[in-house]
């Protein structure tokens, strides 16, 4: 399986955790934020952490936005990354966050009551149907989260967490897909996901 | 439900993993990348690296270890140790960290705290405390510059009072080392987490006193922690992370499961 594996150059920190966990399934991959190396995958990550409003101008000081909409192949947002993947983030200065507009959805500040934010730590997700990036995941699986902001459930959920509230742990909407959690910090069930991932 | 983490403290210096007791001689435990992934396979939920050398030196310290503990374990870690500015900050999460813990840095200049929630973002940004309770005053004190005990000093705040500073100022966990505990494995500091609980509204993380597994479930119960930090019980294998855990688990409380997925 020699595919070409592209992580986009958002110019975000977490790239090389998740450069190193796709090597360690044995796949090579490239990071790049040249728009004709991204067009050209035959899969693409989009990962991210850090702030909506600061991953937007980067992105778009990069002249990345049309590239990353038109693109046809899988594409894999990782937490903020899958954040950047709906309409818009209430995360921002002082206003919203227009993102990338590729799955309906809108970004919002969890509301978890009396518990801690960030949502820091394992926590359990639950497909909401068999799905192919879930294959072999179980209900109740662990993945890690960290994250204060949250897309809402809807028909684009593919799987669903629990904390304070029920929110989007993934989405899922024609070639693009997007995870809340840290498939490459989240062990075993990280790893099959990523794996499930690549061989869409 | 959000599991309670368990997370074994690595401290390193010069590219060795060492432990201390009460924060003093330093003896060498073994390499850093072959122990992290060794707590990764056992269940580990998280590691912390702290460059116990960094903030008291001078010197730029090397820290190409953290690529290479970020390629070969699937668990998220932390560094923590001499990152005094954001700069500093940036490299190593660029290695592949997932969080920085500042301490003695942050006590000198809190604008650091401010700075690096403004340019990473709250979630990686961790604060560590070191917490001395004076038994003669009653009071919990912040001391800074404990990884050498030559340079280390009292510094002008109380805990309660800098726990509520760097939350303010943007950090995303606190890790509160409770100091007459630290390596002398009596349990933790439970009064002192129980107080901090009440002020603090992101993660916290016990450290300091673990020295049996009832320890571990008194820190979580009694104090409810976010997770539970130790060293020299995990590295001189007085506990055994899976008996641990499911004891935890015997005791309700949420720890997580390593299910290895199905092969289909």
């Amino acid at each position: 399986m020699a595919q070409n594996i592209v992580i986009v150059n958002t110019g975000c920190a977490n790239i090389s955790s998740v450069k190193f966990a796709v090597e360690r399934l044995g796949v090579n991959v490239t990071v790049s934020d040249d728009t004709q190396v991204i067009s050209k995958a035959d899969k693409v990550f989009l990962p991210g952490v850090g702030t909506a409003n600061a991953a937007m101008a980067s992105i778009e000081q990069k002249q990345l936005v049309s590239c990353i909409r038109d693109l046809s192949q899988p594409v894999l947002g990782i937490c903020l990354g899958m954040q950047l993947m709906v309409d818009e983030s209430e995360e921002g200065i002082g206003k919203n966050t227009p993102c990338l507009g590729l799955i309906p959805g809108q970004v919002k500040r969890m509301q978890v009551g009396e518990l801690r934010l960030p949502h820091m730590g394992w926590n359990q997700i639950s497909p909401v149907e068999q799905n192919t990036l879930f294959k072999g995941i179980d209900a109740g699986s662990y993945f890690y989260f960290v994250h204060s902001f949250a897309v809402a459930p809807s028909e684009y959920t593919l799987a669903s967490c629990d904390y304070g509230m029920t929110f989007s742990a993934a989405i899922h909407k024609d070639n693009f897909f997007g995870v809340q959690f840290h498939p490459e910090r989240s062990s075993h069930a990280g790893a099959q996901l990523l794996k499930n991932f690549l061989e869409l | 439900m959000l599991a309670r983490r368990i997370i074994p403290c690595l401290d390193v210096r010069d590219g060795k993993v060492v432990k201390g007791v009460k924060f003093r001689n330093h003896e060498i435990i073994g390499d850093i990348v072959p122990l992290a992934e060794q707590y990764a396979l056992q269940g580990a939920d998280e590691l912390v690296f702290y460059d116990i050398t960094a903030s008291s030196d001078q010197r730029v310290v090397d820290k190409s270890w953290v690529s290479r503990i970020a390629e070969v374990i699937d668990i998220p870690f932390c560094v923590a140790g001499g990152i005094k500015s954001v700069e500093d900050a940036g490299r190593i999460l660029e290695m592949g960290a997932d969080k920085i813990s500042v301490n003695s840095p942050a006590l000198a200049n809190p604008q650091l705290i401010t700075d690096l929630h403004n340019t990473f973002g709250q979630q990686c940004v961790v604060v560590g405390i070191d917490s001395f309770y004076n038994e003669e005053t009653g009071i919990y004190q912040v001391y800074q510059f404990t990884g050498d005990e030559s340079r280390t000093q009292q510094t002008r705040w109380q805990t309660a009072e800098w726990v509520k500073e760097v939350q303010e100022r943007g950090a995303g966990e606190i890790v509160l080392n409770c100091m007459n505990q630290d390596g002398v494995r009596k349990g933790y500091d439970l009064a002192q987490l129980k107080a901090i609980r009440d002020i603090c509204s992101v993660p916290l993380i016990a450290s300091g006193g673990a020295g049996e597994i009832q320890h571990f479930v008194d820190v979580f119960q009694q104090a409810d922690v976010d997770g539970a930090l130790a060293a020299s019980v995990f590295h001189k294998g007085i506990i055994a992370m899976d008996e641990l855990k499911q004891v935890l688990r015997d005791n309700d409380i949420a720890i997580r499961d390593d299910i290895r997925p199905q092969e289909q």
